[in-house]
């Protein structure tokens, strides 16, 4: 069957960087950096980096960051709160522009 | 309950057929070759400072990752003259650490003896135990034994949910464990200025690498004082190795070569060099020498000419001698590394 995704794709990642290998490396370093133990831990970041792939709908950090997530710690109950976190979050954006439907509405109607 | 291997009469029960699946290529690398790369072959051990005895592969519990398949089912227990060996060749040296394990190493006749034997001859004796030991019937003074005699308690835990815990251990596992932690914090273990010291082990539930010791002991210990009021000492994180059952969970599951690559990408260098083989000597139930409990478990014992069995140990030949190592090595050194007392790296 031909699909879009590959699962082994992911494992290819670093060969964008062949297209441009200055910014592949700084890249890589910028994320490196991003994910270190800062303010939030690794596994707070791996967390919201999970909601973030399911807002994005990205099946690569689907993959990676439901495996990172486990990595650090966490559990199918925490990141299951993180996927809502993101439906919430993506809902909660359409539904708040429903302030704006109430706007026109509220212009034209008598 | 699950059965081991062996009851089950899986292709995998035999060592042989684990050795032929790990020494597959697809893409893996001989562990040697990345040794070599590291500077580390032929890796040598470095002295030995704990003297590992394996008293059997019978156990209460079936765990769904275990390397040993202990079971209930299981017939191989170290006998008393065995157990004396034991304490013959270790009263030959100064090794300072005795480290009993199995199988449910109290459910060996002779653990007790052991224990004594060891504390008589002034060693720092560790007990490797799955906690729902401490609940049998016949075990209702273990708690008691183990605080007297000052032994160090190494307990399985691996997570601090009951869901994960259960889905590795066996239903009921979680709740037996915890009755059995607040035993031990009755006695003394885990609690400030007792000096009887409880550590927990976690290990994955799932083909995926252990986390960071040390924040992950803080959520451990976040969880189980709040929730349950249980403490400890230390958490130690172990990483699954392809052997036995979990081997079998990689290759039912399809993770097996996914896994395998995980572990040679993670590959550290500074672990490798502080593999526990280099200072352990591990001793099976029938007295064969092994540089592991993981080699142990896929019989290979000593190579390299090392002498086989307890009745001839000599610490001063094992000390510098060559390991023997195979792909399921490539566990021990992914990530931070992994041994008998946690991390490494």
């Amino acid at each position: 069957m031909e699909t879009y995704y590959h699962p082994g794709d992911l494992g290819k990642f670093a060969e964008v960087g062949r297209g441009n290998k200055e910014l592949w490396e700084k890249f890589q370093t910028y994320y490196a950096a991003v994910f270190a133990d800062g303010a939030l831990t690794e596994r707070e970041k791996a967390l919201i980096a999970l909601g973030v792939a399911h807002a994005v709908q990205c099946p690569y950090c689907i993959d990676a960051y439901s495996q990172a997530c486990l990595e650090k710690g966490s559990n199918i109950e925490e990141m299951t709160e993180a996927v809502h976190v993101a439906c919430a979050l993506r809902g909660g954006a359409s539904l708040v522009h429903g302030v704006q439907m109430r706007n026109v509405v509220e212009k034209l109607s008598m | 309950m699950g059965l081991s291997l062996q009851s089950r009469a899986s292709p995998l029960a035999k060592t042989s057929e684990q050795l032929r699946i790990l020494g597959q290529a697809n893409g893996i690398p001989p562990f040697e070759e990345k040794m070599r790369t590291a500077g580390l072959d032929p890796l040598r051990a470095i002295g030995i400072t704990v003297f590992q005895i394996n008293v059997g592969k019978l156990c209460n519990q079936t765990c769904h990752h275990c390397h040993v398949d202990a079971g209930p089912d299981r017939k191989e227990v170290m006998g008393r003259e065995t157990a004396e060996l034991c304490i013959r060749a270790l009263a030959k040296t100064e090794i300072p650490n005795v480290d009993i394990t199995g199988g449910a190493p109290e459910l060996n006749p002779n653990f007790r003896w052991l224990v004594e034997q060891a504390v008589a001859l002034s060693r720092h004796v560790m007990d490797r135990c799955n906690l729902s030991v401490l609940l049998l019937p016949g075990q209702a003074d273990l708690a008691r034994f183990l605080a007297q005699n000052r032994v160090e308690v190494i307990a399985s835990l691996p997570y601090y949910r009951e869901a994960q815990t259960d889905a590795q251990r066996g239903d009921g596992v979680f709740a037996k464990s915890i009755s059995a932690l607040r035993k031990l914090n009755e006695w003394g273990y885990g609690q400030p200025e007792s000096g009887l010291v409880l550590n927990l082990v976690h290990n994955p539930v799932g083909a995926f690498l252990p986390p960071k010791q040390q924040p992950l002991e803080a959520q451990f210990r976040r969880e189980l004082e709040w929730r349950h009021g249980v403490v400890f000492n230390n958490l130690y994180t172990m990483t699954n190795m392809p052997i036995g059952r979990f081997l079998e969970f990689l290759w039912a599951s399809g993770n097996y070569d996914g896994y395998m690559q995980r572990l040679v990408n993670a590959f550290n260098p500074v672990a490798a060099a502080g593999v526990m083989c280099r200072y352990i000597i591990s001793v099976g139930w029938d007295g064969t020498l092994y540089d592991c409990d993981f080699n142990q478990m896929l019989g290979l014992p000593l190579g390299f000419g090392s002498l086989q069995h307890v009745r001839d140990f000599d610490a001063v030949l094992l000390d510098e001698r060559r390991i023997a190592t195979r792909n399921h090595c490539y566990g021990c050194t992914a990530g931070p590394g992994s041994s008998c007392g946690g991390s490494i790296a």
